[in-house]
């Protein structure tokens, strides 16, 4: 367990850097939270990142198949958006729990 | 002692060498689980394995209704040895292993392969089953970036933190 502050804010991560609460995710926190992977957010990233926030609210399992299904980019895209583990980094910049899918 | 150093998993090599759908899968889950860590992944199919790859028959595997002890019915009975030799029902266990599957959002085989290279991953076919089969290229999925000899995809397993895993 860690405090981080992002956008003005000190919030709560665990160990790997997920947020423990979800519910205190601002947008503006996802511009710092990418800093740290070194990404630059485009228009592209926050509507993949309001996808797979509102599939978390929503209770439905998150799967990188799921976010090539949105319509909003296809698993190729996902991949060049979020290099290296797209659904984990995509995640910790949305402020959602860890992923625990396996596909 | 000295303090515990880790190596973490940078490149995992996996061979499948059989055509059940499950042996399939299970090559499969592990390939695109690796991907998605942002893995370095390498699969090499061979012998009966091929029919994943191959585009006649990667919509058709099947599970084995015979000679596997794993079989249960619905209800939890053991499935009797008898009636996996039935006419049709080793496709109406393979067809209600893949509606299970698909309930739980498992991709077909086709649509797994290109979300393996969608990812970077990489799938390779033997070159000694596909002589044997009398398969070409052509008679592959699009996915497949090339036909090796076992020498060649060794030669791509090589570097430090990397695990060849065989299903």
């Amino acid at each position: 367990m860690a405090t981080k502050i992002f956008a003005g804010i000190s919030v709560d991560v665990n160990d790997e850097g997920y947020f423990t609460d979800s519910s205190k995710w601002v947008k503006e926190m996802a511009t710092e939270i990418a800093k740290e992977f070194n990404l630059e957010l485009t228009q592209k990233h926050y509507e993949v990142i309001s996808f797979i926030r509102e599939r978390f609210q929503k209770g439905e399992a998150l799967t990188i198949r799921s976010v090539g299904k949105s319509g909003i980019t296809d698993i190729k895209g996902f991949y060049t958006l979020f290099p290296g583990a797209p659904l984990k980094m995509a995640s910790k910049i949305a402020g959602i729990p860890k992923p625990v899918s396996c596909v | 002692m000295n303090a515990k150093e880790e190596f973490p998993l940078k490149k995992v090599c996996i061979i499948c060498a059989k055509a059940n759908l499950e042996d399939v899968y299970a090559s499969l889950v592990m390939a695109n689980g690796a991907v998605m860590e942002g893995i370095e992944t390498k699969v090499f199919f061979t012998f009966f394995g091929l029919d994943a790859i191959t585009k006649k028959q990667m919509n058709k595997l099947h599970t084995a209704t015979v000679g596997n002890t794993g079989m249960r019915l619905p209800n939890g009975w053991a499935f009797p040895t008898f009636m996996g030799t039935i006419p049709g029902i080793e496709g109406m266990v393979s067809g209600m292993m893949k509606k299970q599957m698909e309930a739980l959002d498992i991709p077909t085989v086709p649509e797994f392969l290109e979300m393996i290279t969608a990812g970077g991953g990489e799938i390779y076919a033997c070159k000694l089953a596909m002589d044997m089969f009398k398969l070409t290229k052509a008679d592959l999925s699009d996915e497949v970036k090339d036909v090796l000899t076992v020498g060649d995809f060794y030669g791509l397993c090589g570097g430090q933190g990397t695990q060849i895993i065989f299903t």
